[in-house]
């Protein structure tokens, strides 16, 4: 998980002490790190009852549910911040889950796979196949990355949402290149959202 | 060699009883001039008391909630599941309570005590007693083993409505609370299966009106009658597809054959009835499901379940069973989310099983994982 690169920008922008949900929150390892480091009040959300239990074996608080399921139970609460790490590609619906947790989050950070990455383009390019990654190593018909999309295409969405992108960053082995051309040679993409 | 029954369980327990001089003022206007608990406990209390975990049982549990009662017993407490040593509920770290409750035939103040003022047995006489009631009799009891707080209290089924109860009613006494397939109140489904077995036992000619002992008698059919309905909505449908499917216990699918054919379903749920008559009364299944029918955790916040848990300072656990149609997970669901809205500290999880709501009685891997997973918390 570390090597996906998203979790260290994830932890420095969650606010100190903040009251912090986060969507899809798999085996709690971020949760944990954030009350350690950050001393939130965290929230984890994950559907599979194996990672409930990983992560309340962690001391954490998570309760299992389909976040596609409209999140209405949170109708009343309000985050410091709603995140959603690695998870918006696995989404039926994920333009719906962004305009729910803009609404119940001050923030939401959301970080996913760049799919419009070089290596992605070039292995489509060349070999004609959908692209497998040692980070994203499925099959195309036995993935749960249903959507997948590039930093180009995330940004699109956003504008059309009325979301407003507070801060965004890039993580690569390709240095200054992935904050120049984003699209390009940014492996994974973070981003700080709110609503308009 | 094989393994002892006893090696993973608490071993040879034996019950205790502790009597109640004060009077004890039910919700219902009623007094009982003292009572009786009989209880059990497991592990050691710690000298800092910090280590007390109360258990709360469902409608025809007990106190033996967990060990045997002595070496040629086969059958361990209703609860041995889940606490024993290494168990979720570890008995290496805690030092575990279970009553019987109030109303109950167990040995606990019922039905079947002697009334003082008469002589009498008190039968249908027994005031009824509800959730709350029995909230204030743990809490006696506690007071009696010199506990002033509860590291965890926790029950499945009614118990845990007893669960949430403290929470809410002492919210002082408790920092941890588990409710396992449980609900804020029951639905009016649930509510018309216990009418059901309740009229099972009115309609028996045996009943006396509640005063059967004095009429040297026993509602025997009409008990077995309301085991039966209450069993059959434990079981999930699939479960019982598996277990039975259409498979006959005697005589054949022959029309000529002269023997009435007996589904095996049919020779179980009987047999799951004639048992329940020997081990329990008639009175407290009435006293029991009437109090299950009565609790209403939302009362407290007039009917605004969030309201009602703002007091509440324990952190939660919440369980469901994806086959469990009597508690189902939406209760659970409400429940937690109620907790969420309120702003406590809550975890929840639908374990998938075909067991129906017994499942939280039984040997589940993922059910005991997350149970211990959470428990690790539970400062002992």
């Amino acid at each position: 998980m570390m090597q996906r690169g998203d979790i260290d920008t994830i932890v420095s922008w969650v606010p100190e002490g903040g009251k912090v949900l986060d969507l899809g929150c798999g085996d709690g390892e971020l949760l944990h790190r954030l009350q350690a480091e950050k001393r939130v009040k965290g929230l984890g959300v994950d559907i599979d009852p194996a990672n409930i239990t990983a992560a309340v074996g962690k001391g954490l608080c998570v309760v299992q549910q389909d976040m596609e399921d409209g999140l209405q139970n949170f109708g009343n609460s309000r985050f410091d911040a709603v995140i959603i790490a690695y998870s918006l590609q696995v989404l039926e619906r994920p333009h719906a889950v962004l305009e729910r947790i803009v609404s119940i989050g001050n923030e939401a950070i959301v970080t996913f796979p760049n799919f419009g990455h070089w290596r992605s383009r070039l292995s489509l390019l060349f070999t004609g196949r959908m692209p497998k990654t040692k980070a994203l190593p499925y099959s195309w018909f036995d993935t749960p990355n249903i959507h997948f999309c590039t930093v180009a295409d995330f940004e699109t969405l956003c504008k059309d949402l009325n979301i407003v992108v507070v801060e965004r960053r890039m993580s690569s082995n390709m240095g200054p290149l992935a904050q120049l051309w984003p699209n390009l040679f940014a492996k994974s993409a973070s981003y700080r959202i709110t609503r308009r | 060699m094989a393994q002892h029954p006893f090696d993973d369980s608490v071993g040879l327990v034996s019950p205790q009883r502790a009597h109640f001089p004060e009077a004890l003022y039910l919700e219902s206007g009623e007094v009982l001039d003292g009572f009786e608990l009989i209880y059990e406990t497991y592990g050691e209390l710690c000298a800092n008391g910090s280590n007390a975990v109360l258990v709360c049982h469902a409608l025809s549990g007990n106190h033996h909630a967990a060990g045997f009662h002595s070496e040629n017993d086969t059958k361990p407490g209703w609860w041995d599941t889940v606490i024993g040593p290494g168990k979720p509920i570890d008995t290496n770290r805690f030092f575990v309570v279970c009553a019987n409750n109030i109303g109950g035939c167990d040995g606990s103040t019922g039905p079947n005590s002697l009334c003082e003022a008469t002589g009498a047995p008190w039968g249908s006489h027994f005031p009824q007693v509800t959730v709350a009631d029995w909230v204030e009799t743990q809490k006696r009891l506690a007071e009696y083993l010199d506990i002033q707080h509860w590291a965890a209290v926790i029950g499945g089924s009614l118990g845990g409505m007893q669960a949430l109860e403290w929470s809410v009613r002492y919210p002082d006494w408790v920092s941890h609370c588990v409710a396992i397939a449980a609900a804020p109140g029951l639905t009016a489904q649930n509510i018309a299966f216990n009418e059901i077995a309740r009229q099972a036992i009115f309609s028996d000619p045996e009943w006396h009106d509640g005063n059967y002992l004095e009429a040297a008698s026993n509602p025997a059919q009409g008990m077995a009658l309301a085991r039966m309905v209450g069993h059959l909505t434990y079981m999930s449908a699939d479960k019982m597809t598996d277990r039975f499917g259409r498979e006959l216990r005697q005589g054949s699918f022959d029309p000529q054959d002269d023997e009435e054919p007996v589904f095996q379903v049919e020779s179980y749920l009987r047999y799951q009835g004639s048992q329940f008559v020997g081990r329990f009364d008639a009175n407290t299944y009435v006293l029991m499901t009437r109090a299950l029918d009565r609790f209403d955790l939302s009362s407290r916040g007039q009917g605004n379940l969030t309201e009602a848990l703002k007091d509440a300072s324990a952190e939660f656990l919440i369980i469901s069973f994806s086959s469990d149609w009597r508690f189902a997970p939406s209760r659970s669901q409400e429940m937690a989310n109620a907790l969420l809205s309120a702003e406590k500290r809550v975890s929840y999880s639908d374990i998938e099983s075909d067991a129906g709501h017994d499942a939280f009685l039984l040997d589940d891997a993922n059910y005991l994982a997350l149970f211990s997973a959470w428990m690790g918390r539970v400062a002992a």
